[in-house]
Order: structure tokens, then C-alpha cells, then sequence
């Protein structure tokens, strides 16, 4: 049993108490604190990525209890992936942070960020869906703190929509997991594969239910229609890295349709046979559409960028909807590149707008650093539409290429629709912002006299952190060929789950032994069946 | 007993829509503290309804007379996680309420004309440095 497994969880779970408590009055020791975590996050992170290129399912048993009892995290190569996409996510976000003092406008920003990261690689690494729920909630209610972080009264409203919404969502999945619970009586996600198959077909009404309900929630993180209206308030409102951060928050609710619905209620479940595609696919098409008018129609810079994850979301949803192994490579391929190019878009809004002094999509005073902006948005609008060179092409064509057969025209007229009236859109605000600026001239002398001096030119290492995210979708382009033999080993564990069954219920597996002073607990017959209630 | 433990889900459950539904700060704390007792009754149920069954096996208890332990463990979870959540949603509310004057859940778009809001005749920065309590 390999302790670094639980690492991600524990390393942020003891830093961000500290950082709360002992650092809260010295923001430079936070700074450096939270820094070297999030750099030890990444090496973990790296190293865990290594461990589980081999293709085994490592598992980790907390309190080494046998697997059905006890809680297990699980290491295989889409949770190593998510975990260190996270972490280097988290590593360029953190770093704009800092760079632009984002994180000394509000109080417990670093506290925040660490319980967020917990509670993401937690949600990644977890094999019991109850626990999944616990992690949702940990990452939830930090990201509530980070989301109002700054204040002001738009962002506070937002912010309790945005806390609405997923105590609802909560309590949706909680519905889902009783249900669940009551009709296989298990909870460990591998155990449950193995129950779903076995369940008789006149048994399976009440899990199907429980399918969906599941389904919804994780639509609800994900922002797939109907239930994406939460996403554009939040985001558009949000501070411009938090936003960058909840990049990875969507593919939270999208690693957990692909971990539970191809794991447990994958193809050839009889229970559940093609339900889930049937609302999925049309849920995600949809969703493409309501991101790509989104980003025609917005009038802020920030619900633009909103819109355009919201139609990546669609894109991505639509290749696992289909749940074949060459579609869920290419919506793999494309999670990591959605993942940067939204990230990367929204840390360069934030350089825009804070030297503009409002994000609205209209013509104004060009600012400092205009060509450079300018180019960097290029930059971040062609990988998001998916133009070449940049990975989103790659990811789109991955996308269509999967997506034959019975799909091939409504999905690609739908991508590429998409994709060309998402262009359209970022062209425009492009035009407005960077080129429409050079004809406008500042009004001389109108201005209030005590009008604040205009912010200083972005230093190098402000802008290092978008040139960074935006390098990455270069690597994800030019290294094509190796993420995408990963990620195709990663998807076949997920349709093949023998594997993962076994490691995960393995009767060899070196477990706790319940010793002479607690065997006269239990009733002779259940001596070895049942987990001893010691340490509770 | 199945029905009525079924009909009180029921029961809570649509109170709690309902209240959510009004879209005002205080009718949705309510709602949402119905729907989560409404969820934790029924995660209690989940293992089955027995009547005075201990949670656990031990050698005084006849092994075949015992309710399941885990969603006893499940509620408590939740219980715990709810109570919180709707801690930090009153906090939320309270300040969304100061600032914006209003309880209303529901925002409106804010449009470029509408820049500047204005509470009372003070001008709100959004990049304003935070006040004491709040973040």
C-alpha cells in the first residue's frame, strides 16, 4: 500500500489550517507557504502520474480496512491525470494570484485555495461515492469563500446563487446515493460495478432512477443544459483567477460522469442500457448551442468567457455521451485543453480589465500593453474555438473523429457550428476591445479631477502566468501523440473494470486483523465478516 | 410505518421546493433546511425501517435482530454537512442582503449603462477593499 496516494488530500488538509490560523496577519509567509504546497502538490502529483503510467489500480485502504467496509482511494491513470492537471492548474493560477495581489483583496485566500485543492484531488482520488459526496461538499464550500472573495454587491449576489444552487444540487446527490444504497446496498464504486451487472431486470427501476439523479447532479457541476444557468453569473462575477481555478471545478462534475456512469452504468449494464446516452447526448448538444449564442451575445468580457467553457463543456460532454473508448479518449484529450485555454483566457481578462477598469464589450481608451494583450488573446480565442495550430483543434478533431456512425452529423454540424459562431464571437470582442481602442481617444480635461492615476504596466511577472497556461496548450499540441496513448490507456481501464474490481476488492489485499482483545465483540459467526467498531 | 415515514419525506420534501421556489433569502434557508431533513429521513430509511434493533452485532444482541449501521453513519455525515452549509448560506445572505438592499435571490443582468451601482447614495467599487467581516 503505497501512502503517497493520499497525499493531495492530506498535504492542502494540514496547510490550509495553518495557513489560516498561524499565517493570517503575515500575508508573505502565507504566500511562501501556499507556494511550496502547491509545488509539492505538482511533485506529488508527477509522482503519482509515474506510479500509475504502469497501468495497474493502486488502491489505498484508509485504516486498512477490507474494501467493501472501509473507504478506498484509488489510483489509476485518469485520477493521476486529473489530479496533476489540477495541480499545475492550481500552480499558474496561484502564481497570477500573487503576481497581481489578488490574493491580499480579501482575507483567507490561501486558506481557501488549499481546502479547495483538497477537496478537488479528494473528489479525483476517491472509490466510495459517499466520499465523493464529502469531497463535493469540501471543495464546494471553499470554493463559496473564494467565489465572494473581494466582495462587492454584484459578486455577493452572485455568490448566493451560486451557493443555492449547489445546496440544492447537495441534496439531489444525497437523494441519489439513499437510493442507491437501497437498492445494491453498497457504496464503493467498484463494488457497485459488480452489483449493477448482477441486478435482475425487474429490480433495476429504482436504479435507474438512481442513475439519473447522479447524471443531474453531475450536469449540475459540469453546466450542461438544463441546468448550466448557474455557470455565466458565477464565473462572469467571480474574481478573474478564482474563475481561472473553477476551470477545473466543471471537469470535476465531468471526471464523475465518466468515472461512474462508464464504470458503473457503463455499456452492456442490462439495468441500464442507453439511458443514459439518450439524455446525456442531446443535453450536451444543446449545451454547445447555449455556449456558442453566449458568446455572440455577451456584453461583458467575463460572460463571454463564461459562455465559451459552458460551449466547451458541450463539446466535451458530446464524446462521452457516446461512451465508445476512442470518444471518451478524445473528451479526455480535450478536458486537459478546455482546462488551459479557459484558464488562460480568464487570468488575461483580468490583466484587461484591470487596467480598463470594467470588462464591458465597447470601445474604450486603448490601454497599456495593448498589442501584447491583443496577442495574447489571439492566442487564448483560437485555442478555445478551436482553430489550428493549438490544441482545440487537435481535441475537436479527436472529438469529431470518435463521434461516426449514428452521431456523425448532428455532432459535427453541432461542433462545427459551434465552433464557428464561438470564432465570430471572440473576433468581435477582440475587434471592440484591442483594435476599435486605437481609434478611440481618451476625452481630454472631462474626466473628474481626482480621478485615480491609470494602473502601471503589467510587469513580466504578471503576465508570465497567461504566457505559461497558454504554453501548455503548445505542449498539449506537440506532445499529442503521448497524452493521447494515455489517455487511451486510461479510458480502457475504465471500459474494461476488471481490473479496477479487482484491485479494489482483492481478499489478499493486506488488511487490519481484528486481534484477540476484540474478538469477543462480535457474535462467534460474523468473526470474520464484520469491521469492529474500535477507533469510532 | 412505511408510510408514514414515506408520506413525511414527501411532505417535507415538497415544502422545502416550494419554499425554495419563492426566491426570497429566507423562505430558501427554510426550504433548504425541509429538504435536508427530508433527505437525512430518507437516508435513514435506506437500510430499511426496523423497530428496536441496535445499529450493531455483539454477542448480547441475537445476530438476526439488528438495523444497518451504515446509513446511520450516512445521516450523521449529512447532518453535519447540511448544518454547515446552511451556516455559511445565512452568512451569505446577511451579506448580500447589506449590500444590495434587498433579499431576492434572483439577480438582473447587470448592463453596461448600469455601471456604478449606487446603495443609499455610496457608490460601490467592486474592487473596493473588503470590509472586516465578510471574505
Amino acid at each position: 500500500m503505497n501512502h503517497w496516494i493520499i497525499a493531495p488530500v492530506v498535504l492542502p488538509a494540514l496547510l490550509a489550517p495553518m495557513l489560516g490560523f498561524v499565517m493570517r496577519h503575515d500575508i508573505t509567509l502565507a504566500r511562501v507557504f501556499s507556494v511550496a504546497g502547491n509545488v509539492a502538490l505538482v511533485a506529488i502529483a508527477l509522482g503519482l502520474t509515474w506510479i500509475a503510467a504502469d497501468g495497474e489500480v493502486h488502491v489505498y485502504r484508509l485504516g486498512a480496512w477490507p474494501a467493501p467496509f472501509g473507504i478506498v482511494l484509488v489510483l489509476d491513470r485518469l485520477s493521476a491525470m486529473m489530479v496533476l492537471l489540477t495541480a499545475l492548474l492550481a500552480l499558474i493560477v496561484l502564481w497570477h494570484a500573487i503576481a497581481t495581489d489578488w490574493d491580499m483583496r480579501g482575507r483567507h485566500f490561501h486558506a481557501l485555495w488549499q481546502f479547495q485543492l483538497m477537496g478537488i484531488s479528494g473528489a479525483f482520488l476517491t472509490g466510495d461515492a459517499f466520499n465523493l459526496f464529502v469531497f463535493f461538499e469540501v471543495l464546494l464550500i471553499a470554493s463559496y469563500g473564494l467565489m465572494i472573495h473581494s466582495g462587492g454587491r454584484v459578486r455577493l449576489q452572485a455568490g448566493l446563487q451560486y451557493v443555492v444552487m449547489n445546496l440544492a444540487g447537495s441534496t439531489l446527490f444525497l437523494i441519489a446515493l439513499g437510493t442507491l444504497y437501497a437498492t445494491t446496498g453498497t457504496l464503493n464504486i467498484a463494488d457497485l460495478a459488480v452489483k449493477v451487472q448482477d441486478m435482475p431486470l425487474d429490480d433495476a427501476g429504482l436504479l435507474r432512477v438512481a442513475a439519473i439523479l447522479l447524471l443531474i447532479v453531475f450536469a449540475i457541476k459540469a453546466a450542461l443544459f438544463p441546468v448550466q444557468f448557474w455557470l455565466p453569473a458565477t464565473y462572469a462575477n467571480a474574481p478573474a483567477p478564482v474563475a481561472a481555478l473553477f476551470a477545473i471545478m466543471t471537469k470535476v462534475g465531468a471526471y464523475a460522469i465518466i468515472r461512474l456512469h462508464t464504470l458503473i452504468f457503463g455499456p452492456g449494464t442490462p439495468a441500464v442500457e442507453g439511458l443514459i446516452t439518450q439524455w446525456l447526448y442531446p443535453a450536451a448538444l444543446i449545451t454547445i448551442a447555449v455556449g456558442a449564442f453566449g458568446v455572440i451575445g455577451a456584453k461583458r468580457l467575463m460572460s463571454l468567457l463564461a459562455y465559451a467553457v459552458v460551449g466547451s463543456m458541450g463539446t466535451m460532454m458530446l464524446a462521452v455521451a457516446v461512451f465508445t473508448p476512442e470518444a471518451t479518449t478524445a473528451a479526455l484529450y480535450y478536458l486537459i485543453h478546455s482546462t488551459f485555454s479557459a484558464a488562460a483566457l480568464f487570468l488575461l481578462a483580468d490583466l484587461v480589465v484591470t487596467r480598463r477598469g470594467n470588462d464591458h464589450l465597447s470601445a474604450q481608451p486603448k490601454t497599456l500593453q495593448n498589442g501584447l494583450f491583443a496577442a495574447l488573446f489571439f492566442g487564448g480565442a483560437i485555442a478555445m474555438a478551436g482553430m489550428p495550430p493549438l490544441s482545440g483543434f487537435l481535441g475537436k478533431l479527436l472529438v469529431m473523429d470518435a463521434l461516426r456512425g449514428d452521431w456523425l452529423v448532428l455532432s459535427w454540424v453541432a461542433i462545427l457550428v459551434g465552433s464557428l459562431v464561438t470564432i465570430v464571437g471572440f473576433a468581435r470582442a477582440g475587434s471592440v476591445i484591442f483594435w476599435k481602442a486605437e481609434q478611440v481617444t481618451p476625452p481630454e480635461g472631462t474626466g473628474p479631477v481626482d480621478a485615480l492615476p491609470p494602473p502601471p504596466e503589467a510587469k513580466f511577472s504578471e503576465i508570465a502566468p497567461t504566457g505559461v497556461a497558454l504554453a501548455m496548450l503548445v505542449a498539449l499540441s506537440a506532445f499529442a501523440g503521448p497524452v493521447t496513448n494515455y489517455a487511451q490507456g486510461a479510458t480502457a481501464d475504465l471500459f474494461n473494470p476488471a481490473a479496477y474490481v479487482d484491485a479494489v476488492l482483492d481478499p489478499d489485499a493486506p488488511t487490519k486483523v481484528f486481534g484477540k482483545d476484540h474478538s469477543d465483540d462480535y457474535g462467534a459467526a460474523d468473526k470474520t465478516d464484520a469491521p469492529s467498531n474500535e477507533g469510532h | 410505518m412505511e408510510a408514514l415515514v414515506a408520506s413525511a419525506i414527501g411532505f417535507l420534501t415538497a415544502g422545502g421546493i416550494y419554499l425554495i421556489l419563492r426566491l426570497r433569502v429566507f423562505a430558501v434557508v427554510l426550504g433548504l433546511s425541509l429538504l435536508s431533513y427530508a433527505v437525512n429521513v430518507f437516508l435513514f430509511s435506506t437500510g430499511g425501517l426496523r423497530i428496536n434493533a441496535a445499529p450493531i452485532l455483539d454477542k448480547y444482541n441475537d445476530a438476526a435482530v439488528y438495523t444497518d449501521p451504515l446509513p446511520q453513519a450516512l445521516v450523521l455525515t449529512a447532518i453535519v454537512i447540511s448544518f454547515g452549509m446552511t451556516a455559511v448560506l445565512v452568512m451569505f445572505a446577511l451579506g448580500a442582503y447589506l449590500e444590495a438592499g434587498n433579499d431576492k435571490i434572483d439577480m438582473t443582468e447587470v448592463e453596461p449603462d448600469a455601471e456604478a451601482p449606487t446603495v443609499d447614495g455610496i457608490a460601490l467599487d467592486m474592487s473596493a477593499e473588503p470590509t472586516e467581516d465578510r471574505a
